[in-house]
């Protein structure tokens, strides 16, 4: 299994209620349900994806985040919210995140992140946008409209009162690196942040 | 008809008709004391009876939902395109329940069957039904059939809010709930065409106060009416745009007011095929039962209230193009789930067909459907 999903299910307790954004095939909610004993809604907009989600038994509901938002779920309902690489594709991810801890007590974000290594390599000797597994889009089809990086992501949290809880760092084939742990910023293409703004 | 029925197909169907004895009493108060109910079944009842699945019809549908008659009918039942072998309801792994509704004219008793008290037509004077006594009928026939608990409940418009009906009716007797093209209440614009059409009905001379048996009259022109005011609320513009444009019969102009249009001349033929197989009063009946359903009512309009009690899961599908229950009202209802802490899926199909897209198979639909089912079958051990 892959680690950031790995990690992730380490932080879902049995009977918790989840709602992930994004949630793709529902691979993950999927194994929440069935090896942590979750419950909870997966929201998507490929219609291919919904289909997979309803055939294995994946509560899907199709709502797109950027012109519909969560305005149907109400304050506080979910234990956690997810969203998998995807808040780097939203249009207001400031917005979403707020949106986030109104909706549910706990909120697990994971993105690329833009001052890894490879990409700022990218930029600064070869003058081209930036590739990687992470991001493996050219700059006119890319999906990623707002890229950012570990130190922007903890920034916007200060500045809104958003506890981080924990971070993990992957690299881009989600696999665990020391490399990754030693210099984040520079090393690590993905983060799984844990955030909530209620006091510890 | 050809000669060799398509290897999907349900194949030759025979309605039965089932006779109950046990008085049954109404939302209005009123009591029938016997009544039939004509239905038809699809695939085999598994052991543990838990693979059945009930169709509900809608406003002007029926028990023959699937198959042939006979080798010379014309179409094969209403929603032949999702139920049979492989289809999205699953003959090979359901067993499907089909029936024709209290108060229709399809075999079921209705307005135009013999009241055993007077041994008259009860024409008029057949109580109105609502969506709740339908459900209630339902859970009989559940019930002379062997059925404790239907894998799922399924319907579209009309249908579709029987399905709901029955999830906080009898929360304990379904484990989900499909509920297609539909709404949670009639807007006041629904309200306005059911209007239209019964004023049709009712103002036809040969209406006669709903008695038109007695008269042996039949308020033809009225129905015509009804159904062509209706069916223009069935299509989008854009598909009766591309059905027929502004395509004229002939090449030119006659200066007169025949149908000159070939949408005049279709709507035209629809209302007078109608007219002659369906039944004034039962067409009233159903519209009536339409502007009544509103299961939020009794909770201050709140429909999460109202779904409190209920326990099945539910799939929840609209169409983009259906203007008479548009996916804004489907969307009131997955929300008022959601409130209500209960499980549902939804999604939106893109179909250019209005509200009728809920009987056309589209790709999309289709998988959406299939996939749903599946997972409802391998649930039950189907």
């Amino acid at each position: 299994m892959r680690l950031d999903l790995q990690i992730i299910q380490q932080w879902v307790q049995p009977g918790h209620r989840v709602l992930d954004l994004g949630c793709g095939d529902g691979t993950l909610l999927d194994f929440l349900q069935r090896e942590r004993g979750a419950t909870g809604f997966g929201l998507e907009i490929n219609p291919d994806h919904i289909t997979t989600c309803m055939g294995r038994g994946v509560a899907v509901i199709e709502q797109n985040l950027d012109t519909q938002g969560l305005g149907n779920f109400e304050d506080q309902t979910f234990d956690i919210v997810l969203m998998t690489q995807a808040l780097q594709a939203v249009r207001r991810p400031d917005m979403v995140l707020d949106e986030m801890l109104r909706v549910g007590r706990e909120g697990i974000v994971t993105f690329p992140n833009f001052a890894h290594w490879r990409l700022r390599w990218g930029l600064t000797l070869k003058g081209r946008m930036p590739e990687s597994d992470a991001l493996p889009y050219k700059w006119y089809n890319t999906p990623n409209i707002r890229l950012c990086t570990f130190k922007d992501f903890e920034a916007l949290c200060r500045q809104k009162n958003i506890r981080i809880k924990s971070r993990r760092v992957v690299d881009g084939q989600h696999q665990n690196s020391w490399l990754a742990r030693l210099w984040p910023n520079m090393l690590g293409e993905i983060a799984i942040y844990r955030i909530t703004r209620e006091t510890p | 008809m050809p000669d060799s029925l398509p290897t999907d197909s349900v194949g030759i169907v025979t309605p039965q008709t089932l006779h109950f004895d046990a008085p049954i009493t109404l939302a209005c108060g009123q009591t029938l004391e016997s009544y039939d109910l004509v239905i038809e079944t699809y695939g085999e009842l598994n052991a543990d009876a838990s693979n059945a699945v009930l169709i509900c019809h809608a406003l002007s549908g029926h028990h023959h939902a699937a198959g042939y008659h006979t080798m010379d009918e014309r179409k094969p039942g209403w929603w032949d395109s999702c139920i049979g072998p492989g289809k999205p309801i699953d003959t090979n792994r359901f067993f499907v329940v089909s029936l024709n509704n209290l108060g229709g004219c399809h075999g079921s008793t209705g307005p135009s069957s013999i009241n055993p008290a007077t041994a008259q037509p009860y024409g008029p004077d057949f109580p109105v039904i609502t969506v709740s006594d339908w459900v209630q009928s339902q859970a009989l026939l559940a019930d002379r059939l062997g059925i404790p608990c239907w894998a799922a409940v399924v319907g579209g418009s009309l249908g579709g809010m029987q399905a709901l009906q029955w999830s906080l009716d009898y929360p304990d007797r379904l484990r989900h709930a499909v509920v297609i093209a539909s709404t949670p209440r009639l807007t006041a614009q629904n309200i306005a065409f059911n209007e239209v059409a019964r004023q049709a009905i009712t103002s036809d001379r040969e209406f006669h106060d709903g008695r038109y048996q007695d008269f042996e009259a039949l308020p033809r022109r009225g129905l015509m009416l009804a159904r062509m005011v209706g069916h223009i609320t069935y299509l989008s513009d854009a598909s009766m745009g591309e059905k027929f444009g502004r395509e004229l019969r002939d090449q030119a102009y006659k200066f007169g007011y025949d149908a000159e249009f070939q949408v005049e001349s279709y709507l035209r033929y629809q209302g007078e095929r109608f007219s002659e197989v369906f039944d004034a009063n039962t067409y009233l009946l159903m519209t009536r039962a339409l502007d009544y359903f509103d299961p939020a009512y009794e909770y201050g309009g709140d429909l999460s209230k109202a779904l409190a009690a209920a326990r099945c899961e539910y799939l929840v599908l609209s169409f983009s193009t259906d203007w008479r229950f548009t996916p804004a009202r489907s969307e009131e209802m997955v929300n008022a789930m959601i409130a209500a802490r209960k499980r549902v899926s939804y999604a939106e199909i893109d179909a250019p067909w209005g509200h009728d897209a809920f009987l056309i198979p589209t790709p999309l639909y289709t998988d959406i459907f299939t996939a749903y089912m599946d997972r409802v079958a391998r649930e039950v051990g189907a």
